[in-house]
């Protein structure tokens, strides 16, 4: 029976075209391999991201008088609510920070050379719209914090020439941040960023199964040595006992950790003390703090910063244009990198007052040297 | 001979067809792009409230108040018992609201530590411009606590 309906639907899609591709995808295995499961892992909280959202929004009411009463209804009434919350802004965090982690790997690996521009670029993007995500999300909980970083970074758009102004009221819904600004974010949170996201996401991934995974030039004897690992079943397999132990270790925080709500925002209320934005944004947040005020040429001072780390982005996205060094060269960039990273972490470290973010990244780095060795994939006897 | 002639009649319908497509999408993206972007809404403009009196218990306890003033948020420091002053609460960096610290006698942002003296002239952090000034009348009505009143300067 199933293999009849099997077969009725076969003659219709086609799929046995699809399985047959699929069992010929393969993966270079080398010492790097692990981080190929980066940007897996990036999807598995991406799909986590559309589930728990899409449950989020049966309960969540997108107005300034009601939201925060409807994410204190979540947490508190709905059965499990808190745990669908929790897991929500849990897994906003590490797929953010999975997705820097497997940009870093693919920029330090220079994966982004030809014919892979285009993955690179669509990435970045990616990861842009995920930003964006955790930007418009941080407001609908409509708290002191939420209204205060959405102040903020909506305030710093303004200093776009031109049209910045103009982007200001866009992104508020008018002047000033109000229950508006909420309806405006709640619009883009949920269905304009989910669609534009799906279409580079896909773009994404296609790219990635055209163009096979990227060898760093350092590997490609190694690569050669070694028998590459059939994506079906043994990558997959992989893959999908990382996305388990992930979805374990998002319990686990949720339920240790459940995500706080803070205070209700109130318009007409001077901002906490040590108020700062999520961690991801806290570098650029403690370099805007540390400029002090003044101004040259009719620029004030604080402008530069912002207009700078702008700049850095578009510079990232076209990296793939701009290091056209042969394999094996363009170590210019990665010094240049590294310098990136280290004033991330450096100013990271600053805005918490803390050495906590570096002891992450150590941690990080450790964590994936021990998977690295895990997963090195290949027996002995495999190697020829 | 033919196709020679009927090149430039083939250019004037492509030229006549891309530029109707233009006109065709620029009607469509007007409405949109006027569409999201906000309407203006004249606000009634404020040029005095009253902001309680001299006994407010949060005045006496902090040191200062936030008051609308309007959608503006205003700050009011008690410097003296009868000396009272209001600056625009909203911090000249980037937007967040400011507080009073009575200790050390500053009006201070949470958010990026921008700092300004009594005067509202900023004094430390990041703000490029003081706080706007806004004027404040006490008004006395016998032994009753003296009332506030917060106007533009």
């Amino acid at each position: 029976m199933i293999d009849h309906v099997g077969k009725w639907l076969d003659d219709r899609l086609g799929l046995s075209t699809l399985v047959e591709l699929g069992s010929h995808k393969t993966v270079p295995v080398h010492r790097y391999t692990v981080f190929y499961y980066l940007g897996g892992m990036t999807l598995f909280f991406f799909l986590v991201q559309v589930f728990t959202g899409v449950l989020l929004m049966l309960y969540y009411r997108p107005s300034a008088n009601e939201a925060f009463e409807s994410v204190e209804f979540i947490m508190t009434v709905v059965p499990f609510g808190w745990l669908i919350r929790s897991i929500h802004s849990w897994s906003a965090n590490l797929m953010v920070f999975f997705a820097i982690l497997h940009l870093t790997s693919v920029y330090f690996m220079k994966a982004y050379r030809p014919p892979r521009e285009l993955t690179w670029i669509t990435g970045v993007l990616v990861l842009f719209l995920i930003l964006g995500f955790g930007f418009s999300g941080y407001l609908l909980p409509w708290n002191q914090l939420a209204f205060f970083a959405t102040k903020v970074g909506t305030d710093i758009a303004g200093v776009v020439p031109v049209v910045g102004p103009w982007i200001v009221r866009f992104l508020r819904g008018g002047d000033r941040v109000s229950g508006g600004t909420l309806s405006r974010f709640y619009g883009w949170h949920v269905a304009v960023l989910p669609a534009i996201t799906c279409v580079f996401l896909l773009g994404h991934l296609v790219l990635v199964q055209l163009k096979g995974m990227s060898i760093p030039s350092a590997c490609e004897e190694e690569t050669r040595r070694r028998k590459p690992m059939k994506f079906f079943p043994h990558f997959a397999l992989r893959d999908l006992s990382g996305w388990l132990f992930a979805l374990g270790v998002l319990a686990a925080l949720a339920a240790l950790f459940p995500w706080e709500l803070g205070e209700k925002a109130d318009l007409f209320a001077p901002a906490y003390p040590n108020i700062r934005p999520e961690w991801y944004f806290v570098f650029m947040f403690q370099t805007l703090k540390v400029i002090p005020g003044g101004e040259i040429f009719g620029l004030e001072y604080e402008v530069i910063p912002i207009l700078l780390f702008g700049a850095l982005g578009a510079l990232l996205m076209f990296v793939p244009f701009l290091d056209r060094s042969a394999p094996g060269k363009g170590r210019g960039w990665s010094i240049l990198g590294v310098v990136a990273l280290l004033f991330v972490i450096g100013m990271t470290c600053w805005g918490y007052m803390s050495l906590l973010p570096l002891y992450v990244v150590i941690i990080t780095a450790v964590l994936l040297m021990l998977f690295a060795f895990m997963t090195r994939g290949g027996r002995k006897s495999e190697e020829q | 001979m033919e196709a020679l002639e009927s090149r430039p009649r083939r250019s004037f319908l492509n030229w006549f067809l891309g530029s109707s497509l233009v006109a065709v999408v620029g009607s469509f993206l007007y409405p949109i792009i006027r569409f999201i972007s906000p309407p203006r809404i004249p606000e009634a403009t404020t040029n005095q409230v009253e902001a309680g009196d001299t006994s407010d218990p949060v005045l006496l306890d902090k040191g200062y108040k936030i008051v609308r003033f309007g959608a503006e948020p205003v700050i009011l420091v008690k410097v003296t018992d009868s000396e009272y002053r209001a600056f625009s609460a909203t911090c000249t960096h980037l937007d967040c609201i400011v507080g009073y610290q009575k200790d050390r006698t500053r009006i201070f942002c949470n958010c990026h530590g921008g700092t300004y003296d009594l005067n509202g002239r900023n004094v430390a952090g990041p703000p490029p411009r003081p706080l706007t000034a806004y004027k404040v009348n006490l008004i006395a009505k016998g032994s009753e606590p003296a009332k506030i009143v917060v106007s533009r300067a």
